[in-house]
């Protein structure tokens, strides 16, 4: 019964979608108000429904019902109840659920929380976004039916992969959804503003916050898949440059290039038209990731199954939203009229600047991660594009961004003065040549432009704390005078400070780990010892526990320091899930300062010696500490008055958009 | 400077970081990609020593020499050629014999491959797609090999 009621709410959301899509439409073309004003309450309703179907596929899980073909292939009735829960998305049925349930949320919120708008701006961004959720609510309900019955109900489930089950599943998906799916906010508003052939500045601050939202949850979700894969796989690693990483890093990319370049069209009406082609360009990147992830084209954890004709149809919603959202733009996009003039020094520039390497960036890891699929379907060649091509393609274009984004906040909006600029950052640049010489002086081994890179993300770190010395006036005015500055400041301020700030956090602890980080592999037996940095291992030995639905190998060991002093103990294990016949790692982790000892273990040999793998991480959790910071920043400049506050509303904005100018 | 100007300037730095960003891809391609090769295409291409390829098939049965430092020794076959691996190091959880793999690393001059890096699938029912292509075309695919690609290539680096 449940089951049949999901799947009738989701047929009649698609229905209520393609109301969505195509009578507001209807409406802004015949300038009736009653069209225009139905996209609202249909997308609320959409959304309804679209949690109902939700919510009784979640219900199916929960209860272990496998009668429903998706749970039995995913469940299992001994997993605890959170793991039940998460298994929802962790299948190809469910997680596209989740997508166009997010999907119908951003549509509903945009409905609730948008009266502000212009009326026809709304009514066609609501349509957009109803063709978006009719398209995926047909795949889903002709490829991906989570709903499917099986006739003779079975006793127990296949259970969910084993290296899913893990607390950190819970929220990555989400999160990552959240983050996609909410740039079809800025997609949306861009093709809406494309159909009316009129955009100004009011159009950033409306679509700003969305892309700020969006960008936040991209952050986390990418942030926990990458502390994930480091702790549950069992290498160590925290970036693969693997294709389905790239799939999320290239709408951040993107994203965060618009989330800039936004700024300078609310500001200053400029870039206009590149503002709208990044809105359009960053959904995009999100809707090929979905399609490099869902397809099967790539193999990897994400690529729950092959199917041909899912591909297919993925591969048909990307040309068509792609490829008509940029004819439309090329149609479209000359009527728009030209912003404001700048100088090449100042704010406006150095935010183009951060474009112009943020894009390019995206682009080279836009090519490693298709070339080799453009290849084999070309050609028939087999090739693997791996970190070496990432590592010098992508770093080099990262270092002139980082060295000039404390430069940007300091510069004034029209015409900057570079050489005022460089005297703030004085302060900055001596710190980072510190640490330079510092990391010469203490770290050997490693690769000798390691240290510069920690200069980099000193400077960057320095760089952000000086924008806010230099706008509290810290050192030149009296304390309690400045602390009064500093809460007056606006929110934004604080905003881009954190996420800078952030961002030269995770490149220390990136530089760090890369350069410095020590790793002991080694088959051991029982009372023997490993030294890995300054730290002593003692293996004691293994003993059997059992878990829920798997049962583990723990390792014993004994951590203590070069002088002898125990400082806990780490256990290690390999767990078997008999319903799946696979074992998997769970790593050991010490945590120390911000570094972290890491302890995986292998299959026993015949003679009884365990292969061990053993890590001491310098400066790690910096890596996701900064994409902490970065999503803080991020709230903090959700959180401006200006947003709260919206923009003073045209008189006639009842109506029709203000033209441009 | 005039408008003009100001957006050739623009116009000029764009063009100027794109052909950075394009040359070093080109460079890149140049020497960070690796060919896939089954055991057939490494005889008949006569891939040359030293260079990185990785080697996909099936792990032979009872090829598996363990020694001791973690150092094993197997045979990859597609069931017309095989190839002997040397790999120090751990090898991932579901790597077994008559299983599917993938070892990255290169041919040394005696015909021994020397791969720094496995990969195995994480699941019972999975086969890496380049193996199951490479097994299907030396006419040695089995259906029952993969009826359901559910997981990946999960791996293992020294």
């Amino acid at each position: 019964m449940i089951p049949e009621l999901g799947h009738y709410a989701l047929i009649l959301a698609l229905g209520l979608s393609l109301i969505q899509a195509t009578m507001p439409i209807v409406g802004t073309r015949t300038n009736d108000p009653v069209l225009m004003n139905i996209a609202a309450p249909v997308a609320i309703a959409q959304f309804v429904f679209v949690a109902i179907a939700f919510g009784a596929l979640a219900e199916c899980y929960v209860a272990s019902d496998f009668s429903v073909l998706n749970v039995f292939e995913n469940s299992n009735s001994a997993m605890p109840l959170i793991y039940r829960l998460t298994s929802v998305w962790g299948n190809h049925e469910g997680s596209m659920m989740l997508w166009v349930s997010i999907l119908a949320f951003f549509g509903a919120l945009v409905a609730i929380f948008g009266t502000n708008l212009p009326v026809a701006l709304k009514a066609n961004a609501l349509a957009v976004q109803a063709w978006i959720a009719a398209a995926f609510h047909l795949f889903i309900l002709t490829t991906s039916n989570p709903f499917l019955r099986i006739p003779d109900a079975p006793f127990e489930g296949r259970d969910l992969n084993p290296i899913l089950q893990d607390p950190g599943l819970a929220f990555h998906p989400p999160m990552l959804y959240l983050g996609y799916v909410g740039f079809s906010i800025a997609f949306s508003f861009a093709i809406a503003a494309l159909l009316e052939g009129r955009i100004d500045a009011a159009w950033a601050r409306w679509v700003r916050p969305w892309v700020l939202g969006a960008w936040m949850c991209l952050t986390l979700g990418i942030a926990g898949g990458s502390y994930w894969a480091y702790y549950e796989l069992g290498w160590g690693g925290f970036w693969f440059w693997d294709p389905v990483e790239n799939a999320s890093l290239m709408p951040w990319l993107a994203g965060t290039a618009l989330l800039h370049s936004a700024v300078v069209m609310e500001k200053r009406a400029a870039l206009k038209v590149w503002t709208i082609l990044l809105a359009i360009l960053t959904f995009s990147l999100s809707l090929i990731g979905t399609f490099l992830v869902r397809s099967g084209v790539l193999t990897s954890v994400h690529a729950f199954a092959v199917d041909p004709r899912r591909g297919v149809f993925i591969l048909a919603i990307l040309v068509v939203f792609i490829g008509g959202a940029l004819a439309l733009y090329a149609w479209r996009a000359p009527l728009l009229k030209q912003g404001g003039l700048f100088a090449p020094i100042s704010r406006e520039g150095a935010l183009v600047f951060n474009n112009l390497f943020l894009t390019s960036a995206c682009a080279t890891v836009f090519v490693g991660t298709l070339y080799p699929l453009a290849l084999e379907a070309l050609t028939g060649d087999k090739i693997s594009v791996g970190p070496p091509f990432f590592n010098s393609t992508f770093g080099p274009l990262f270092i002139p961004l980082m060295l000039a984004m404390p430069f940007g906040p300091l510069l004034g909006w029209k015409r900057g003065d570079i050489l005022s600029a460089a005297q703030r950052l004085l302060a900055a640049a001596m710190l980072s040549a510190v640490a330079i010489a510092a990391a010469f002086a203490l770290e050997h081994g490693g690769p000798v432009l390691a240290p510069f890179g920690v200069g980099i993300a000193i400077f960057v770190m320095a760089g952000a704390v000086t924008d806010i010395a230099e706008r509290t006036m810290i050192l030149r005015v009296p304390f309690n005078a400045a602390l009064r500055r500093a809460i007056g400041l606006p929110r934004s301020v604080w905003g881009t400070a954190f996420a800078h700030f952030g961002i030269g956090a995770t490149l220390l602890g990136i530089v760090s780990v890369t350069a410095w980080g020590s790793e002991h592999i080694a088959a051991i037996k029982p009372g023997e010892i490993i030294d890995v940095s300054h730290y002593r291992l003692t293996f004691d030995g293994s003993l059997d526990r059992p878990g829920p639905n798997y049962r583990d190998v723990v390792g014993h060991f004994t951590v203590r320091r070069a002088s002898g002093e125990v400082i806990g103990v780490m256990e290690p294990s390999r767990r078997t899930f008999p319903a799946r016949n696979m074992a998997t790692t769970e790593a050991a982790l010490m945590t120390r300062g911000v570094s972290q000892l890491y302890v995986s273990l292998g299959d026993p040999d015949s003679n009884g010696a365990v292969p061990v793998r053993l890590f001491f991480k310098p400066n790690v959790l910096l890596i996701w500490g900064g994409a902490f910071i970065m999503f803080l920043g991020g709230g903090l400049s959700l959180s401006d008055r200006r947003l709260r506050i919206g923009a003073p509303r045209p008189a006639k904005a009842k109506t029709a958009l203000a033209p441009a100018e | 400077m005039t408008r003009k100007q100001r957006r050739l300037v623009l116009i000029g730095t764009g063009l100027g970081v794109l052909a950075v960003a394009a040359a070093l891809m080109l460079n890149a391609f140049r020497d960070s990609i690796v060919f896939f090769n089954s055991p057939s295409d490494v005889t008949e291409k006569h891939v040359a020593p030293g260079t990185r390829i990785r080697l996909g098939g099936l792990v032979k049965d009872g090829s598996i020499v363990r020694s001791n430092d973690l150092r094993v020794r197997f045979a990859v076959t597609d069931g017309t050629t095989e190839i002997p691996v040397a790999y120090q190091g751990v090898l991932p959880d579901l790597f077994r014999e008559g299983q599917g793999v993938i070892a990255e690393g290169t041919l040394d001059g005696t015909g021994m491959f020397d791969a720094d890096t496995i990969l195995a699938k994480h699941d019972e029912t999975y086969m890496p797609k380049e193996v199951a292509d490479a097994l299907k075309k030396s006419g040695h695919w089995k259906d029952d090999y993969a009826q359901r690609a559910v997981l990946p290539v999960g791996g293992a680096t020294k």
